[in-house]
């Protein structure tokens, strides 16, 4: 380069090495673009499973927020009303017998079409009947509007998710139900309305009646054991370990070990939930309080981590302008470092309670896979959660659960969004950059 | 009852805090203190609910047992003669019965006579057990109070005897992380060493057949049960392998592409996304790949196979013809995708930690951008990526939910992909969500792979922590 004078009889080499030089640097100038394209294409790959994820689960979720409701009006039988005990009743029969004879459809012997159109209508529709009349015994002998939440099946069809294209034998409802759903939706007596049984109820075996509300007091509840016990214990060891520990073996063992506990699976937790708190213990199985201490001790080196971190990065000055007024070692932490850290604090233990609250492995096998109908009120009864929930309903064998588990997805994913957003939100507004 | 006791504690407390107080700043008077009222306020305090605290631990904790002997120990003959089931049965009835509750059980003549009797006896025991707890607490309190009383005195260091059992509260926080491993390392020890006890350790190691059915009856075909690992282990390596293959490349490009080439504006909303791929929880995962990804691969491989079949590889169509939705792929593909997160933000630090002149080195020399990462950052990097990758792995041998929901639970020891096989975690779920005994091996079989499982995720995450500590000081 420094040659202001090519060699004239070197020229042609000159040329040469240039050429192959100019050849090479395209080639390197390819390879560059071409690994920015790879790394671009990982990024648009994570970023396509994450929109297929979400797509999916709103794409399968979204029709569990909506439900049909049938209206029919039905002559209280006096002949066919115990007064005494309605419950014993059979309102459905009841209902299905009229309307088949409103439409001059004639039942058979073996009472075939009546039980296909009482197969149309939830056995809700009982359950409303004899509340009406236990209430007020003078409908008896009249006809009122009984209303009941369509069948979970006769509900699916009307949201097109079972075809009149599949052959008769391969789906769940009759030629001749599709055709009398068809004429009580033409003749008004199907609406469809926002799906309120989904949050206002227990789990049920019966698809059109299970809801969510269980599930997320169960959660509630023992994601506020896991609190009470995980964040103080949690903050505790943190500020021993970061501010008050001396350097020896005992302090280097205790915070390798709290390394390890953050990566052993889930599922481990809850052997030792299972062994330790169900079978020596004998707390009750599946309850909130032993959920509860399972996933404290999970969170809990997490916890400690970002508690950790959180602490560390309040500066030294801080510390050593309070010792340097006289104030004592604890009297620093308490009075200065610990309320300058706090909001990283708040930000981890919240992040590791919405990871709680997502976690199932542990909760299957301290027995929350089993049916828990109603809502719970004790932390130590057996309750559902959330995500056990969720498991529960995806192994369910009705179609109808496919779309409900997509909805307790989102309710789950949503509590998780918004505890999230709260630890963002709290992040963004008190932290300090030193 | 608990709650009421704690009000009570709670009320005490705040009582000896401001008696204590107020106490300190009378005595005060005239005198040089060495600590302030509040301080011994709080000495007051501690030593009302420490020791009352302690009590009602103790007491959750050994009731339940000390009430079960206490119950046993008076037996009426007539009970203890019965087979230990029909005893636990009768004392179960006997407790509802106390409790208001009808009896489950209709009980024959010298015993039906005994449940009431022994009803009340229970409830007499339980009553006494919960009033003697109660009031030994508020005893303790009382009496630590007093004691607490008399420290009070102008001389006393009350500040720093606080802090002495501030610092003992904090290192018994930190103390429970210990706990905890003792407690894991004990309870899988504890029923592992019952199941080894009956299955040996070179069979559950190096045994190739899995089916832990127990016999209900004693001359059933396969009474005995077979509990040799290895194709739990192979399906789990499996699918584990899978899952990298997906999770490494995806992970470790985005990584370098996020570390190196990314604009601060594109970083900002890329993180955050992976952020939320990182934060979905496994059993939403675990849907996904039941019912949309083993689907999606279904179809794909079955069509392929109906292309195959009458071609020259006619053998190879009927096989993928007959794929089903639970295969390996399906679990590792999916836990592929949850691993990317966490891959990319582990290597992402790790890439973030190799010192800038080590770039601006190899620019200078005139190197392009991929190959100052390939020949100068990724050398540098590779024990952190390679220590990142290993807890990648820990993750997946680990991960249960999406294996529990997307593959299958036939024990087939194979490599191939579009086989189902089943691994550990998908095992102890399964051993244990239905009806548990035990004293049977099937169900501590379970503790039996959750040691292995422990051991082997805490031997790869102390590797990788070695590997990534030993990487950074070189830096630092």
């Amino acid at each position: 380069m420094t040659d202001a004078t090519p060699d004239q009889i070197d020229g042609a080499a000159a040329k040469g090495r240039l050429e192959r030089l100019r050849a090479g640097l395209k080639r390197r100038h390819a390879k560059e673009a071409r690994f920015k394209w790879a790394g671009r294409l990982a990024i648009a790959a994570a970023m396509i499973f994450l929109a297929v994820l979400l797509v999916r689960i709103v794409e399968q979720g979204h029709t569990a927020f909506y439900a049909h409701t049938v209206t029919l009006p039905v002559y209280m039988d006096p002949a066919r009303i115990d007064r005494a005990y309605p419950q014993g009743s059979n309102f459905e029969q009841l209902a299905a017998e009229q309307q088949l004879s409103r439409w001059g459809i004639a039942d058979d012997a073996a009472g075939r079409a009546s039980s296909e159109m009482k197969g149309l209508f939830s056995s809700e529709m009982k359950f409303v009947a004899a509340e009406l009349v236990a209430k007020r015994p003078e409908v008896i002998g009249e006809t009122v509007p009984l209303a009941a939440p369509l069948s979970d099946d006769a509900d699916l069809y009307l949201k097109g998710e079972i075809s009149k294209e599949t052959p008769e034998d391969q789906r769940r409802l009759t030629d001749r139900q599709i055709a009398w759903l068809d004429r009580m939706q033409a003749e008004r007596l199907v609406g469809s309305h926002f799906n309120t049984a989904l949050f206002t109820n227990g789990d049920s075996t019966q698809p059109e009646l299970a809801g969510v509300l269980g599930a997320v007091v169960g959660s509630a509840l023992m994601l506020m054991v896991t609190a009470l016990i995980a964040i103080p214990l949690g903050v505790g060891a943190a500020i021993w370990l970061e501010e008050f520990a001396p350097k020896n073996r005992l302090t280097d063992i205790i915070e390798i070990n709290i390394n390890n506990l953050a990566a052993v699976p889930s599922i481990v937790y809850g052997l030792l939930g299972l062994a330790l708190f169900i079978n020596w213990m004998h707390l009750p199985r599946a309850s909130p309080i032993v959920g509860g201490l399972v996933l404290a001790l999970m969170a809990l080196p997490t916890l400690v981590i970002a508690t950790r971190s959180a602490l560390k990065a309040v500066p030294p000055s801080i510390r050593e302008a309070a010792l340097a007024m006289g104030a004592s070692k604890t009297q620093t932490v308490f009075s200065h470092v610990l309320p300058l850290a706090m909001p990283g604090v708040m930000t981890g233990a919240i992040i590791s309670m919405a990871h709680a609250l997502g976690e199932t492995a542990p909760l299957l096998l301290i027995g929350m896979v089993s049916f828990v109908p109603g809502v719970p009120h004790a932390i130590d009864q057996p309750v559902g959660a959330l995500p056990s929930l969720i498991y529960i309903w995806e192994n369910a064998s009705e179609r109808a659960f496919h779309e409900r588990t997509a909805a307790a997805i989102i309710v789950l994913l949503v509590f998780m969004i918004i505890m999230n957003a709260a630890a963002i939100i709290l992040r963004r507004r008190f932290e300090r950059r030193w | 009852m608990i709650w009421i006791y704690l009000l009570i504690l709670i009320a005490l407390s705040a009582a000896a805090f401001i008696g204590g107080r107020e106490l300190a700043r009378r005595r005060a008077i005239g005198a040089k203190p060495h600590s302030r009222p509040g301080q011994h306020g709080a000495y007051a305090l501690i030593w009302v609910a420490a020791p009352a605290l302690l009590v009602l631990i103790l007491m959750s904790v050994f009731s339940a047992p000390l009430e079960r002997q206490l119950t046993a120990a008076a037996t009426p003959d007539a009970v203890a003669a019965l087979e230990p089931f029909r005893r636990d049965a009768f004392f179960a009835d006997a407790h509802r019965v106390g409790q208001g509750e009808p009896a489950l059980q209709i009980w024959e003549r010298p015993l039906a006579e005994l449940l009431p009797v022994e009803a009340r006896r229970m409830v007499s025991i339980e009553r006494t057990l919960k009033w003697g707890g109660g009031i030994a607490a508020i005893l303790a309190a009382i009496l630590g109070g007093l004691f607490a009383f008399t420290q009070i005195k102008p001389q006393t260091r009350a500040r720093n005897r606080v802090e002495g059992w501030v610092y003992g509260a904090l290192f018994v926080c930190s103390a429970i992380a210990v706990l905890t491993t003792l407690g894991i390392i004990a309870s899988l020890a504890f029923d592992s060493l019952r199941f080894f006890q009956k299955v040996p350790v070179f069979e559950f190691l190096f045994g190739t057949q899995w089916s832990p059915q127990i016999a209900i009856r004693a001359d059933q075909v396969g009474s005995t049960g077979a509990f040799g690992a290895v194709p739990l282990f192979a399906g789990t390596l499996l699918i584990m392998l899978i899952a990298m293959c997906v999770a490494a490349p995806i992970g470790l490009l985005s990584a370098i592409y996020l570390s190196e080439y990314a604009s601060r504006g594109s970083r900002a909303v890329i993180k955050p996304l992976l952020e939320i791929l990182a934060g979905v929880p496994t059993v939403v995962y675990g849907f996904f790949a039941a019912l949309t990804v083993g689907p999606i691969l279904r179809v794909f491989f079955n069509e392929i196979g109906l292309f195959l079949i009458g071609g020259p590889l006619d053998g190879l169509g009927h096989y993928l013809a007959l794929v089903q939705n639970q295969m390996a792929l399906t679990a590792g593909a999916v836990m592929g995708i949850m691993l990317i997160p966490f891959v990319s933000s582990l290597s992402d630090d790790i890439l973030n930690a190799v010192p800038q002149s080590l770039r601006d080195g190899s620019f200078a020399m005139g190197a392009t951008k991929s190959e100052t990462v390939k020949r100068v950052l990724l050398p540098a990097a590779l024990p952190g990526i390679a220590g990142a990758l290993l807890l990648a792995v820990s993750r997946a041998i680990g991960e249960t939910m999406i294996v529990t929901m997307a593959a299958g639970l036939a024990a087939n020891l194979t490599f191939n992909p579009l086989d189902t096989v089943t691994t550990v975690t998908v095992q102890i779920v399964t051993l244990l969500t239905g009806d548990q005994e035990f004293n049977s091996a099937k169900t501590l079989s379970a503790f039996g792979l959750g040691l292995t499982l422990f051991l082997a995720t805490l031997v790869l995450n102390i590797v990788a922590h070695r590997i990534v500590q030993t990487y950074r000081e070189q830096y630092d």
